[in-house]
């Protein structure tokens, strides 16, 4: 499977009233052809950013400081306002958290779905229509040649944002980036709403970058796994290897402090103080100031990445020959061995 | 077991919204359930199910429209009189969702913090009120120096343990805490939902916990409700109910939770609900277990409590 998106050393920062905030800092991945990658992080850590800069949706106070994002070889950063007009919507597309503010709430719901189609295609109106139906049917609204007459507000939360993935992908795009698509929905409905999105993948193919905090969505979705903490992907890889062999202290203190359904101790495990400051970046690896694992050089000096296999990423001191054996806390542990003896189990 | 207090006792709870009009919305329909002191009671359910406006009822933010809530033996369904209130009041406090929003972004931390003691008079002098909020602000794990600084320079985390600050101020036994992690980060959710808990053995405080997020409340709650349409449909230990839950309703919650384990993921079978047919059978909470009540009729407790031996 090729390689449909390349981001390569992306910066990305804001102009501010109290000065400069480097919210990317050096961000690559690829995406490949009808793949999900999700990729993970607390709020303030540069997932959305990464993502409106791959649409070019970035605000007006948003400097691209370097880097590049080859979409089938072009680079994204380079193309013009109207040629990523062509882009978005039709090889791009995008859906967001809020279903509701997402839809226009004057305008019906067979028209909205439409219209991406018939900008980019100029098509007439029938031929638009159809396929409207098309997608609102494969998204599953019920009788739905009848509800396209209907408004936003005649659906429920669940329907919107089906409503909002038939949108998405009426113009068939090679990507779709799911910006927290089910947060604001309710566990039954999300439940829902990501068969769908794993159905419709089954269907036409297209890859997703899925963007989310919560790692129970991550570990129903993903094939692949980027974490991200100020700015930076600190640990990549397909998601047994994010999962059952974490190999960042980051990784392993969100796995760890999730309550798991089995085994409710008696505290859970919290990382200690809050995300970093990104007018002023702690120095060397950002997280060290809450990493219960930093080691001296960590405050002196940004990490390499390390190859842990073809596909799994770190970056961590801890990973150093020099750094020596690291224990990593329990519930990891729990999680290597289990996954050891289900490999050796075939 | 020795016998415990109940602090907190629904019966028959209804709060119903425009009441004789057309679209009369029976948001909480015949609840019943009590909260044992120092126990954390859990109920979850999805949006509009009621259960934020069962804990609103429950704090006298809504007169309810029926049934009663005795709180430490009083109904508090009732109350009219000021004084009394005023009592209730100090004795049942709130925390809620957003901390963006319930903070009054022009008050200073220490204002908001000490308002509750204001109005009860609970300090003599500045400097009593001073030390109360220095006290606080430390045992929620922020420091005396923030007292004078506004709700905007916090972080989310930050801005909740101020909230859990002004709900303590008053010394309260019972706090209501409205899906008070929903809003914050994953690694900020362990450090408050691991705060409440130290608070409840310092403290001694009874919670009644609400929240959606399922494997949260089944972390925290000693015993969880499940609320649908208006109704209780189920209550139990949170082992009880995570384990040998027999409700439909409850089966198809507990079967939508992801975990973050791929493996899990990938053979989990998702449970569909369909409500079945008003068959007109009058159904209420029956007990199929030691403590484990389900809503049904007469006839039908039987077959759940066999469904409950089923998955022992």
């Amino acid at each position: 499977m090729g390689n449909i998106l390349e981001v390569r050393d992306l910066q990305i920062s804001f102009d501010t009233y109290a000065g400069r905030v480097r919210a990317i800092r050096g961000v690559g991945f690829d995406l490949r052809q009808g793949e999900t990658l999700a990729i993970v992080g607390e709020s303030g850590s540069g997932k959305s950013v990464t993502s409106r800069a791959i649409m070019r949706l970035l605000a007006n106070n948003a400097n691209i400081d370097g880097g590049h994002i080859y979409f089938k070889g072009d680079d994204l950063l380079a193309k013009s306002e109207r040629q990523m007009q062509g882009v978005r919507g039709k090889e791009i597309s995008m859906i967001f958290q809020d279903p509701m503010t997402s839809l226009d709430p004057t305008m019906n719901i067979g028209n909205q779905v439409e219209e991406s189609y018939r900008k980019h295609f100029r098509s007439g109106k029938g031929e638009a229509s159809a396929r409207a139906l098309e997608l609102l049917e494969l998204v599953g609204i019920p009788d739905a040649k009848r509800r396209m007459k209907q408004y936003p507000h005649q659906f429920s939360g669940g329907q919107r944002q089906r409503i909002v993935i038939a949108n998405a992908l009426i113009c068939d795009p090679d990507i779709l980036i799911a910006d927290e698509p089910t947060t604001a929905l309710d566990v039954t409905i999300q439940a829902q709403i990501l068969d769908l999105m794993k159905d419709i993948q089954k269907k036409v193919s297209t890859s997703i970058i899925f963007i989310t905090h919560d790692l129970g969505v991550v570990a129903n979705v993903a094939d692949r796994v980027a974490v991200m903490y100020a700015g930076k992907i600190v640990e990549i890889g397909l998601t047994d290897e994010i999962f059952y062999d974490p190999r960042h202290p980051y990784t392993w203190g969100l796995l760890c402090s999730m309550p798991t359904l089995a085994a409710s101790g008696d505290r859970l495990y919290s990382i200690p103080g809050s995300p970093p400051n990104m007018l002023t970046p702690p120095t060397g690896d950002a997280f060290h100031p809450r990493n219960p694992y930093a080691l001296a050089i960590d405050a002196q000096e940004e990490p390499p990445v390390f190859r842990i296999s073809d596909t799994h990423q770190v970056s961590s001191w801890l990973l150093d020959p020099r750094a020596g054996k690291v224990e990593p806390p329990g519930e990891i542990r729990r999680r290597q061995e289990w996954f050891a003896a289900h490999r050796a189990a075939g | 077991m020795a016998e415990r207090k109940k602090l907190l006792e629904v019966e028959h709870l209804k709060q119903y919204f425009g009441t004789g009009k057309k679209h009369e919305v029976r948001a909480v329909d015949d609840v019943s359930f009590h909260i044992y002191e120092g126990e954390t009671f859990g109920l979850v359910g999805e949006s509009g199910c009621g259960k934020s406006t069962t804990g609103r009822s429950i704090s006298r933010l809504y007169r309810p429209t029926g049934g009663s809530v005795r709180f430490d033996g009083e109904d508090i369904a009732h109350i009219n009189d000021r004084r009394a209130m005023m009592k209730f009041r100090r004795e049942v406090q709130m925390i809620f969702q957003d901390p963006y929003a319930s903070l009054n972004p022009r008050m200073k931390v220490k204002d908001i913090i000490a308002e509750g003691i204001d109005v009860h008079g609970l300090a003599k002098n500045d400097k009593e009120r001073d030390e109360a909020v220095y006290g606080l602000l430390e045992l929620v794990g922020l420091h005396s120096s923030h007292a004078t600084r506004y709700p905007h320079e916090f972080s989310g985390g930050q801005r909740q343990r101020i909230g859990i600050a002004r709900a303590l101020a008053v010394k309260p036994r019972f706090i209501v805490c409205d899906e008070p992690i929903s809003a914050l980060d994953v690694s900020i959710q362990a450090q408050v939902v691991n705060l409440l808990q130290d608070l409840q053995k310092s403290q001694s405080l009874t919670y009644l916990f609400i929240a959606h997020d399922l494997s949260m409340v089944k972390f925290i709650s000693d015993r969880i409700g499940v609320m649908y349409f208006g109704k209780l449909v189920e209550m139990g230990s949170s082992d009880e109910i995570y384990r040998l839950g027999v409700h439909p309703y409850t089966e198809s919650l507990l079967s939508a939770i992801p975990l973050p384990d791929p493996e899990y993921e990938r053979s989990r079978k998702r449970i569909a609900y369909v409500p079945a047919p008003d068959d007109g059978k009058e159904r209420s909470l029956r007990e199929i277990a030691p403590g484990h009540m389900v809503y049904c009729a007469p006839d039908e407790a039987e077959g759940y409590a066999r469904r409950r031996e089923g998955k022992m």
